[in-house]
């Protein structure tokens, strides 16, 4: 009920990003590096986008942005608000309303010292006193902000990335991957923070391949799979392996370090030969021929998969058969 | 064999010293774990361990000699960040080529597959760049690993296809290994010894 309340902030319908690239001489190819993807993020709520590097997750922040390069063509509904998002849209609430936090320290400017560029080269004294204040929050030391991007290390500068977007009052923060290079004190902070943020009636998409980090304070999890949802899953379904749905979400509690560290062989399938259906088919125990097929997105069990072995006709039956095949 | 770091003093600026009289000793076969909060100066000390940057003051000594000046050195480091290890506009497979001593065995026990050669290391995952950068770094002659987050950008599964791999192939070669995870429970399945540094 309290979720029919809640209002939706981000919602994106069935994206698909695909590159034209030149191959040899003027031979032209289209690359499909996102298909089929939904993911929405709600009021109060972090939705943390799990999956492997490559998978396409920073192409997704950078398409909810406007970010991506000519060549890349984009198909599919981004509304932000209840507002369809157009490209003189986005420019308005770039940096204003959706605030980005990005992935790589290359992303500060190397010639203008990190206090005055967090904030956004405004000089009056609250603006000072607010990046002061959030420069101490995340412990960067006195004189910091004196500093200019290349004599920080990677964790001081990850720690001035996330002051950077905080310092506007944005509505949403897109996070990519912004913990690597923090201790976990600190990225534990930076969690927090964005529980913070989210609690007082704001959204974050948080982008990551840590799952650990995730599962501590994102409201619901969406599994990324070579450019594709695969899964969504609410956080305590990450607390058992059997509640989780799809093969590959599996796999990845199988690794993690505490539930065995088991690995897979193989990897994800290349862009340019992706498999039809299922990518992840070709790394998949229980592999049937139906995989290569048009797999629709299914609701169970309070999130969605989309795999064969909940289509309509199977439901449960499919999870167990799942269960005997890997006892 | 043993890696020694011996009264190690070092800073970026005359102004100011990062890291004060650092000892550290690593035997064959041991994986000492480097623990420090953020911005500690970890990087700076790998790479000074692999002979990257030269200490103020302090020696770096491979059972009491200094490190080679030239050829490939039997102290290898594994970067945080594959995609800056490499040359982007060089074909992967070329990359790899200029790296002098090979295995066979390692490029197999990777799971580097033959058409990844011919990429660029734009059309590469970080996971896979990842596997190219580890074989440049054990050699046949590499006596000790520097790894410095080597996984941190990488997923869960091909998190643990590497360090399942790096750990059986110390393990064989009783390679010593310095490694920096944040990561306390991959810290618990791999090291067998964990450093905490700390400032006096």
């Amino acid at each position: 009920m309290e979720a029919n309340k809640r209002k939706e902030i981000l919602n994106i319908e069935d994206l698909f990003i695909s590159f034209n690239q030149y191959e040899k001489g003027l031979h032209r190819v289209d690359i499909n590096v996102i298909t089929n993807l939904s993911v929405n993020v709600m009021e109060r709520e972090i939705v943390a986008i799990v999956g492997s590097s490559g998978s396409g997750k920073s192409l997704l922040a950078h398409a909810v942005l406007g970010l991506l390069p000519k060549n890349a063509n984009v198909r599919g509904r981004i509304s932000f608000r209840g507002e369809l998002l157009t490209a003189k849209r986005i420019g308005e609430l770039r940096g204003k309303e959706i605030c980005l936090v990005p992935q790589s320290v290359g992303y500060l400017d190397p010639l203008m010292k990190v206090g005055i560029q967090v904030r956004h080269s405004r000089d009056d004294e609250e603006t000072k006193k607010r990046q002061q204040q959030l420069f101490d929050d995340y412990a960067l030391k006195e004189g910091t902000a004196e500093l200019y991007p290349f004599e920080l290390s990677g964790g001081m500068a990850r720690r001035v990335l996330l002051a950077s977007a905080l310092m506007e009052n944005p509505k949403l923060i897109i996070a990519d991957e912004p913990t690597p290079g923090l201790d976990l004190p600190l990225a534990k902070k930076a969690m927090a923070d964005f529980r913070d943020f989210a609690d007082k009636g704001n959204g974050v998409l948080l982008i990551t391949h840590d799952i650990e980090l995730a599962l501590e304070v994102a409201d619901r999890i969406a599994v990324f799979y070579a450019g594709t949802t695969v899964e969504e899953a609410l956080v305590s379904d990450f607390d058992r392996e059997e509640t989780l749905r799809h093969p590959y979400t599996k796999a990845l509690w199988r690794a993690f370090p505490q539930h065995g560290f088991r690995s897979l062989d193989g990897v994800q399938p290349y862009v340019k030969e992706m498999p039809s259906g299922c990518p992840f088919a070709p790394r998949c125990e229980s592999v049937e021929p139906a995989c290569s097929g048009e797999i629709p997105l299914r609701t169970v069990a309070g999130g969605t998969v989309r795999c064969v072995r909940f289509s309509d006709n199977k439901g449960e039956h499919g999870e167990k058969g799942a269960e005997e095949n890997e006892a | 064999m043993k890696l020694e770091a011996k009264n190690i003093t070092f800073g970026y600026k005359k102004s100011k010293t990062i890291l004060n009289d650092v000892n550290l000793t690593i035997t064959e076969s041991e994986r000492v774990a480097l623990s420090a909060p953020s911005g500690f100066g970890k990087t700076t000390f790998c790479q000074i361990l692999a002979g990257y940057e030269k200490p103020w003051s302090g020696q770096i000594l491979l059972d009491g000699k200094p490190l080679p000046k030239k050829g490939y050195s039997p102290v290898q480091m594994i970067w945080q960040h594959p995609e800056r290890a490499v040359d982007p506009a060089i074909r992967i497979g070329d990359t790899l080529a200029q790296c002098p001593d090979l295995d066979p065995a390692v490029i197999k026990g990777l799971g580097i597959e033959k058409d990844w050669y011919q990429r660029f290391p734009g059309e590469l995952s970080g996971g896979e760049i990842q596997r190219f950068c580890i074989a440049a770094a054990l050699g046949k002659e590499t006596r000790f690993l520097i790894a410095d987050e080597i996984s941190t950008m990488l997923d869960l599964i091909t998190q643990s296809q590497i360090w399942h791999f790096l750990l059986s192939e110390t393990k064989k070669r009783r390679i010593g290994m310095a490694f920096v995870s944040h990561s306390s429970d991959l810290t618990d399945r791999i090291a067998t010894k964990i450093v905490a540094m700390e400032k006096e």
